[in-house]
């Protein structure tokens, strides 16, 4: 069934169990951190980049703590390194389900991409080609994850500047066979989708309507900047540093109405703005939300058309 | 100049992160074979992108991590040698606010500052206050659990350092410049070449650092490193005439440099 | 006065006994109370994020050339207000300077 991907934590309980109920969220920043708590109904939930919180304590804690004691909070991993051909870091992997264990997360996600190679971490979503080799790896790497939290994953789909000569699946049907082969979901990032449609001059829509979109399980939102490739045509730059583009916005828009109300994030990672800009984003996010509330759909029949 | 094509192995998607990867931090090498646009087209400002991003976000990182330096320096200043830096020394943890453990070693070998002394301690103490920053929490010591040893124990009494307690120690003024570059205010001058040691400390949520005179540092320093206070004591002492173990004991407490004390046993009198 | 007389066992516990009841040692925990304010409204450092850098794409490209005098120009740091008696002044030198010429 969709959406459902809560984690069932052993220690049940021991914090407060919140659900989104529909609303949308965005990135949690430390310097937000008196703004929110001044008014936590003012988002209905946080996302968190799983590695700032992997030091042994201090702040980051103490704030995540307090966080997690008023929201939702969802836990997003940005270097597990799932799309790299080396085995997972054990280490990284048991800091990973600590998190999980420690913050009763309602939910987990992570990349579909790789950052790690040798020893040497590039602290970038680095790109993979999509090839019968590369899913059995990526398959492995997330039942590794699974296994370890203890429940499933969601699975995001990248945005990329470059492609693969030996690439021979679709995105799309790459990421649909690996829910099939593992049980993980999809968290569906539709500014990654446009950037990448732009970037590889095709049908954002079309994707869209490939995508698995009964597997989403979350959004993301955030904004790009425009560049241009070899050839003077437009690159879009995955920046999350600006507001989210009206060609993104209309794109959410469609998948709200086609699926019926998604968690949706907002994430914005650099330049970051004071808290206001950030919540009138996750604010516009929620008005789509509610316009196609009560009208859920079957996403099997009423599948995007491009 | 070596072409980057024949690392790609028969089977390229085996090898497309060591191809990749052997690229990714060095200008010099052309974009990895196999790596396309749409349709076939070129590929090179595309992959640029990837080296840029790494780039971009590390010398980002290094400069959080070390703020004083960078404005030492001045930020363009900084931004080239931190670039120069990771591509000698990428990172080898997943974690960014790790990142940055050699760069005094770094800053210390790299001929055109070399007559900048103090910069690698500066940078030391820097990576040292995000050490802190990040420790395990525990409470300190407090003032009732050394008075709680008995008093004929306190000559032999050991001290379990801290996790965030981080001592540095200088022949520069490694101390009055973090502040000044940190907290400010920004002196007209600053007189680098007076030692100084410093004692960064997390007792509680927030880190503090302060300066220590040569006796302080070295009572510290042996106390962390497992000896009785009455070697410590001593120790401070003979470098130090002036050493003031009471001011040194209440900063012991203070600072929360220490976790806990416990009765040793009897000290070896070897002379 | 020698080391190994001032340390007797009795000095040493006797000067413990007056650090700790001296009424100087700070109390913390009035402090501590109101520390996360001060600490949690404050950007991490060297953060883990999911961002791409800023549009240009010079910074993973460009070699950096300490050559010339380009560096002896470059006075956008504090390191000119730092003095090294004896040694010279703290401006960034180019890196000739530094070779065997």
């Amino acid at each position: 069934m969709a959406r459902e991907f809560a984690i069932h934590s052993a220690n049940q309980n021991r914090l407060p169990a919140f659900t989104p109920a529909g609303r949308a969220g965005a990135s949690f920043k430390p310097q937000h951190f008196d703004a929110i708590a001044a008014e936590p109904t003012s988002v209905g939930f946080v996302e968190v980049h799983a590695e700032n919180y992997m030091g042994a304590g201090g702040p980051p804690h103490a704030a995540l703590t307090e966080i997690r004691n008023m929201l939702p909070v969802s836990l997003h991993g940005v270097c597990m390194s799932i799309g790299g051909m080396n085995p997972l870091d054990p280490e990284h992997l048991a800091r990973f389900a600590g998190l999980v264990e420690r913050y009763e997360p309602f939910r987990v996600s992570e990349h579909l991409a790789w950052s790690t190679h040798d020893d040497v971490f590039f602290n970038d979503l680095l790109p993979l080609p999509y090839t019968d080799e590369t899913l059995a790896r990526v398959c492995e790497h997330i039942d590794q994850v699974q296994e370890a939290i203890g429940g499933p994953i969601l699975l995001e789909n990248p945005s990329t500047y470059v492609l693969f000569s030996e690439s021979v699946w679709k995105e799309t049907d790459f990421l649909r066979e690996i829910v099939k082969r593992t049980g993980c979901g999809l968290l569906l990032d539709i500014n990654n989708v446009f950037v990448s449609a732009t970037n590889h001059g095709f049908s954002a829509t079309g994707y869209l309507a490939d995508f698995p979109l009964e597997h989403v399980g979350e959004i993301h939102l955030a904004g790009h900047d425009e560049q241009e490739d070899d050839e003077g045509a437009p690159l879009l730059i995955d920046s999350h540093d600006r507001p989210v583009a009206d060609p993104v916005w209309s794109l959410y828009e469609t998948v709200i109405k086609a699926c019926g109300p998604i968690d949706t994030l907002v994430e914005w990672d650099s330049e970051v703005p004071d808290w206001p800009v950030l919540r009138s984003e996750a604010i516009a996010a929620e008005r789509i939300l509610d316009r196609y509330r009560g009208h859920q759909q079957d996403v099997k029949r009423h599948a995007l058309h491009s | 100049m070596r072409s980057t094509h024949d690392l790609v192995a028969a089977n390229a998607s085996t090898a497309y992160d060591d191809a990749f990867g052997s690229v990714l931090l060095d200008p010099e090498r052309a974009t990895p074979r196999g790596v396309t646009g749409p349709h076939g087209k070129a590929a090179d400002k595309r992959f640029n992108v990837y080296r840029n991003n790494v780039t971009h976000s590390l010398v980002t990182a290094l400069t959080e991590i070390f703020p004083a330096v960078a404005r030492i320096l001045g930020e363009e200043n900084f931004r080239m040698i931190a670039r120069d830096f990771l591509r000698a020394h990428p990172p080898r943890s997943r974690l960014v606010f790790e990142y940055g453990h050699d760069f005094a070693d770094f800053l210390a070998g790299f001929a055109p500052i070399r007559h900048l002394k103090y910069l690698p301690d500066v940078a030391r103490l820097e990576r040292a206050w995000l050490d802190a920053y990040h420790a395990a929490d525990r409470t300190p010591l407090t003032a009732d659990d050394l008075g709680a040893l008995p008093p004929e124990a306190l000559a032999t009494a050991l001290f379990t350092p801290h996790p965030a307690a981080r001592l540095v120690s200088s022949d520069y003024a490694v101390y009055t410049i973090f502040i000044a570059h940190r907290e400010g205010p920004m002196p007209e001058r600053i007189n680098a070449g007076i030692a100084e040691a410093a004692l960064v400390t997390r007792p509680s949520l927030n880190v503090e650092v302060r300066r220590l005179d040569r006796g302080q540092f070295l009572f510290l320093k042996t106390l962390s490193q497992g000896a009785p206070l009455q070697n410590a004591a001593g120790l401070a002492l003979e470098s130090q005439p002036d050493f003031d173990l009471q001011a040194a004991i209440a900063l012991t407490i203070e600072s929360g440099a220490f976790e806990g004390c416990r009765a040793g046993n009897d000290i070896d009198e070897k002379d | 006065m020698s080391t190994k007389t001032a340390l007797t066992a009795a000095y040493i516990a006797g000067t413990v006994a007056a650090a700790l009841s001296a009424g100087t040692l700070a109390t913390t925990t009035a402090a501590q109370a109101q520390e996360k304010e001060k600490c949690y409204g404050v950007s991490m450092a060297g953060k883990n994020d999911c961002a791409a850098g800023p549009g240009t794409t010079c910074a993973g490209t460009s070699k950096v050339d300490y050559q010339g005098n380009a560096w002896t120009y470059v006075d956008a740091g504090t390191c000119t207000t730092m003095e090294l008696p004896g040694e010279r002044m703290g401006s960034l030198e180019p890196l000739d300077r530094d070779l065997p010429s």
